[in-house]
């Protein structure tokens, strides 16, 4: 065989079994349908039709405790919820940089809670903050802040050298949802509709150090930084859940940061009885985090919070656009997004009184 | 670095790449430079001893050369001028004088071997020689492929000791010898006479050779991967707490593990020969369908043929010539007779199977490997003239089927039987757990060993599949029939990297196990 012709025999094979590899690529990532939806949640962004003018960062206090779409009916405020199950600090970070990179919001969340975790904890969390993820510098420096040891780099890159292992697993939905996905959530809240109520909060043991490490610190600031940098706003916040307990000791840190930094922080569970929470019905899991009606009456509060300490323009209203076609485009999409979130609550009420 | 990373296959990549496209006079140097960086990963210190045993080897063997070269001239300078006196050297003193010379090179070659096997017992043999005398000691880090690059070098300087190669006299190119990366993990030991004459020379672009060492590598990831480690996660579990397994349990762990060491090895043994081809290099056989052997003595010598060609040439017949044991066969010959001819080969045959069981590690268990294999051998031997008594009496039987097919299965049995105790690591426990399997034991839940039931068949493909290659490998390899069909071997060979990368074992959750033969 001539050079050329090998070269060409070899230039399809590779071909072929890049082909190969890209389908089964496709076909082995988990799909996060069915089964634990926050796998599902980071990509979701990349689906979003306007900018926001409030995005959330954080762990799962963030996409569980505040519903968007009181949000939008009760002061026209769009958000967004970028988050995933124990989503690390420096997660939280290069989701954040990636986001201001695409819109400005008015303002930017961050739950606190983060701040106590300054190791890598476990691979399956890093897949759901990360996998999710448009390959770039962001998702890389993601993914080298947060590997575990025995994680590697390429099996981020080509996320079939870690999911190979599913090939007995492979159903229905796999699939199905090859090419597509289903929106499991509103504007990134994960919507539940269950009902558990509080019954005993373990008393929290007392920490040999209740400091933060410089790790955390470290992002927080970054966090802050590309905030400035880009004139937005950086509100820390602490979500109204009852565990993981939240230490004084950890509070005053934040509050003296929030203090030295001139940012604005709020605790929520200093505030349950405003917000009007009542863990017997409020909850779904007994008080770590909020079910849709304890969410609603978290961003209704929180929602005033807000407006009343920036400016921030109700976009129901035309004069809050520079154009009237993008103010007909803004309030479709929410109009739909309304209809969307009420047809899910619905759904799952009527699915969860079935059971 | 383990072949199994993909940190090897792109170092490989690399150096596969540059090693064609750079002018080939340079091949072997790169080829240099690649092993050294391989062996850099292994740790700094690794270097320096692998270096010592390059240094002095080549040394010592050029020594050996200039003095027999200086010697022979001498005696022919002496010869000539004792002609000329009129008093030529007698027969006597002629012997006297090339014994005399042979003495000073040999110095010479028992230094170099001294010190390098030195290094090798210290290294690996110290903990347990402490162990023997009650002193607990941890033992030395391990030394990348030490056995290997050890026995490898010293073949070469008894060879040059012999006459049998000249010396390479160029310490670079030995160097390349002793530390070319592909045999540094698992071998196999290669001789110098064989390799040298295509591990220097210059390679082009050969289609067919580097079609037939992919495929060759690909095979052997594939045996790794998917056959060899999958196979260890059971085995792991069965053996980690033998007492809750026994009975028919440790009949499974025989034949698993038999079926697993094969993988590994040979997937082992494929990459590194593989590789080596696509560089157009060419590196001995190690294992000749051993599964198929009919007895014991013909398994050694299918399977890690250069190890056992190594000690039966180095070790085996310089021992049963050497004058001590000549004087020790004739006397045990006067006093015992015809039972005392023997006394010498059982001796030698034993030693050199307690050595072959000391080199693959250092403890009871291996020991005790090597000395059963040297009395089945024995056994074998002496039951002889029973076998061609029986034979002569039922002369249809050998020659049919069933008896070959019986052969295999009983030597595959034995041969796998006396390798459990590899795994077990404890003399008296493999004992005892083969005995379960006569007195009875608990009862073999798959379940409970760490696989699904798919992954149990894919375990029972990629054996069947091993079968198979055997069984196509008979006339012909089958990689070679493949790549005169360039449309199948491409196709062939992207299938089998789409089957590694879904059902080999490695990444998260699996503990990929390091080759077997990787810690001598």
């Amino acid at each position: 065989m001539s050079k050329g012709k090998t070269m060409l025999a070899i230039g399809a094979c590779v071909l072929v079994l890049a082909c190969l590899l890209w389908f089964l690529n496709a076909l082995f990532l988990p799909k996060y349908m069915s089964e634990i939806p926050e796998g599902a949640l980071i990509r979701e962004y990349y689906e979003e039709e306007t900018d926001h003018r409030i995005l959330f960062v954080g762990d799962c206090e963030i996409y569980e405790n505040f519903s968007p779409d009181t949000f939008w009916t009760e002061y026209g405020l769009t958000t967004y919820y970028r988050g995933s199950a124990q989503q690390l600090i420096w997660q939280s970070y290069y989701l954040l940089e990636e986001m201001l990179e695409h819109e400005t919001p008015d303002v930017v969340c961050f739950n606190v809670l983060s701040m106590k975790y300054d190791t890598p904890q476990n691979e399956a969390y890093n897949r759901m903050s990360i996998d999710g993820m448009k390959l770039s510098k962001h998702k890389l420096g993601s993914i080298k802040a947060s590997m575990t040891e025995e994680e590697t780099m390429l099996s981020y890159l080509v996320p079939l050298l870690r999911y190979h292992s599913r090939w007995s697993e492979i159903g229905r939905e796999d699939w199905e949802y090859l090419f597509r996905r289903d929106i499991v959530s509103d504007s990134g809240y994960l919507m539940n509709v269950h009902v558990k109520p509080v019954e005993t909060i373990p008393d929290a043991k007392p920490l040999a150090d209740y400091a933060f490490s410089d790790v955390c610190w470290d992002y927080l600031e970054r966090m802050r930084l590309l905030c400035v940098e880009k004139g937005v706003s950086f509100v820390l916040i602490k979500a109204p859940s009852l565990w993981p307990y939240w230490y004084d000791e950890w509070d005053d840190q934040i509050v003296r940061y929030a203090e030295e930094h001139g940012l604005a922080y709020v605790n929520l569970l200093d505030h349950v009885e405003e917000i009007g929470i009542d863990w017997n019905t409020d909850t779904y899991d007994g008080g770590l985090h909020l079910n849709v009606y304890g969410a609603e009456k978290a961003a209704k509060w929180f929602g005033a919070w807000l407006t009343e300490r920036f400016d921030l323009a109700d976009l129901r209203r035309a004069e809050s656009f520079s154009s009237p076609e993008e103010a007909e485009r803004v309030n479709r999409v929410w109009t739909e997004k309304h209809e969307a979130y009420e047809a899910r609550k619905a759904r799952l009420e009527a699915e969860y009184a079935s059971k | 670095m383990s072949f199994a990373t993909a940190g090897f296959v792109a170092f490989f990549a690399a150096l596969f790449l540059l090693y064609y496209a750079i002018p080939k006079k340079h091949q072997w140097k790169l080829l240099l430079a690649g092993s050294l960086v391989f062996y850099w990963f292994a740790g700094w210190r690794c270097l320096v001893f692998i270096g010592v045993t390059a240094l002095s080897t080549w040394f010592a063997a050029r020594k050996i050369e200039t003095l027999a070269a200086s010697q022979t001239e001498a005696l022919k300078a002496e010869e000539a001028r004792r002609k000329e006196a009129g008093d030529p050297l007698t027969k006597e003193e002629r012997k006297a004088r090339k014994a005399a010379a042979k003495k000073v090179r040999w110095r010479w070659a028992l230094g170099c071997m001294l010190l390098n096997f030195g290094i090798l017992a210290v290294m690996k043999y110290t903990g347990f020689l402490l162990s023997i005398v009650g002193v607990s000691f941890r033992g030395f880090a391990a030394v990348m492929g030490i056995s290997f690059y050890t026995f490898q070098s010293m073949g070469y300087l008894i060879d040059v000791y012999w006459g049998k190669v000249p010396a390479e006299r160029n310490f670079a190119r030995f160097a390349l010898f002793v530390t070319f990366f592909p045999q540094l993990i698992q071998g196999p030991i290669s001789r110098y006479g064989d390799l040298a004459k295509s591990l220097y020379a210059e390679h082009g672009w050969n289609n067919r050779t580097i079609g037939r060492g992919a495929l060759r590598v690909i095979w052997g990831f594939a045996k790794k991967l998917i056959i060899a480690d999958r196979l260890a996660i059971p085995l792991k579990i069965l053996t980690q707490k033998p007492d809750l397994y026994t009975g028919w349990n440790v009949a499974l762990v025989i034949v698993l593990y038999a079926a697993e060491l094969y993988a590994d090895f040979t997937g082992g043994i494929d990459i590194t020969i593989g590789c080596a081809n696509m560089l157009g290099i060419d590196v001995a056989e190690n294992f000749n369908r051993p599964f198929f052997s009919k007895n014991t003595a013909e398994y050694w010598r299918r399977w890690h043929i250069t190890m056992g060609t190594w000690f039966r040439d180095y070790v085996f017949y310089p021992l049963s010539t050497a004058k001590g044991m000549l004087r020790l066969h004739k006397a045990c010959s006067a006093k015992f007779g015809g039972f005392g001819k023997k006394i010498t080969v059982y001796l030698t045959t034993l030693l050199l199977w307690f050595v072959t069981g000391v080199w693959h590690g250092a403890a009871w268990n291996f020991i005790v490997w090597g000395l059963l294999n040297g009395i089945v051998i024995l056994v074998s031997q002496e039951l002889e003239p029973l076998y061609a008594r029986f034979h002569g009496r039922f002369p249809r039987l050998k020659p049919s089927k069933a008896y070959g097919i019986f052969e295999i299965v009983r030597t595959f049995l034995l041969m796998s039987l006396i390798r459990v105790f590899d795994v077990y690591r404890d003399v008296p426990l493999t004992f005892r757990q083969i005995g379960t399997i006569v007195t009875g034991g608990t009862a073999v839940r798959f379940g409970e060993l760490g696989l699904s039931s798919a992954d149990w068949i894919i375990a029972g493909i990629g054996i069947a599949a091993l079968y198979a290659a055997s069984f196509l490998n008979v006339r012909e390899p089958a990689r070679d029939r493949l790549v005169r069909r360039p449309f199948l071997a491409w196709a062939g060979a992207t299938a089998l990297i789409v089957l590694i990368i879904v059902f080999g074992i490695y990444g998260i959750g699996y503990d990929s196990t390091a080759f077997i033969y990787n810690q001598f």
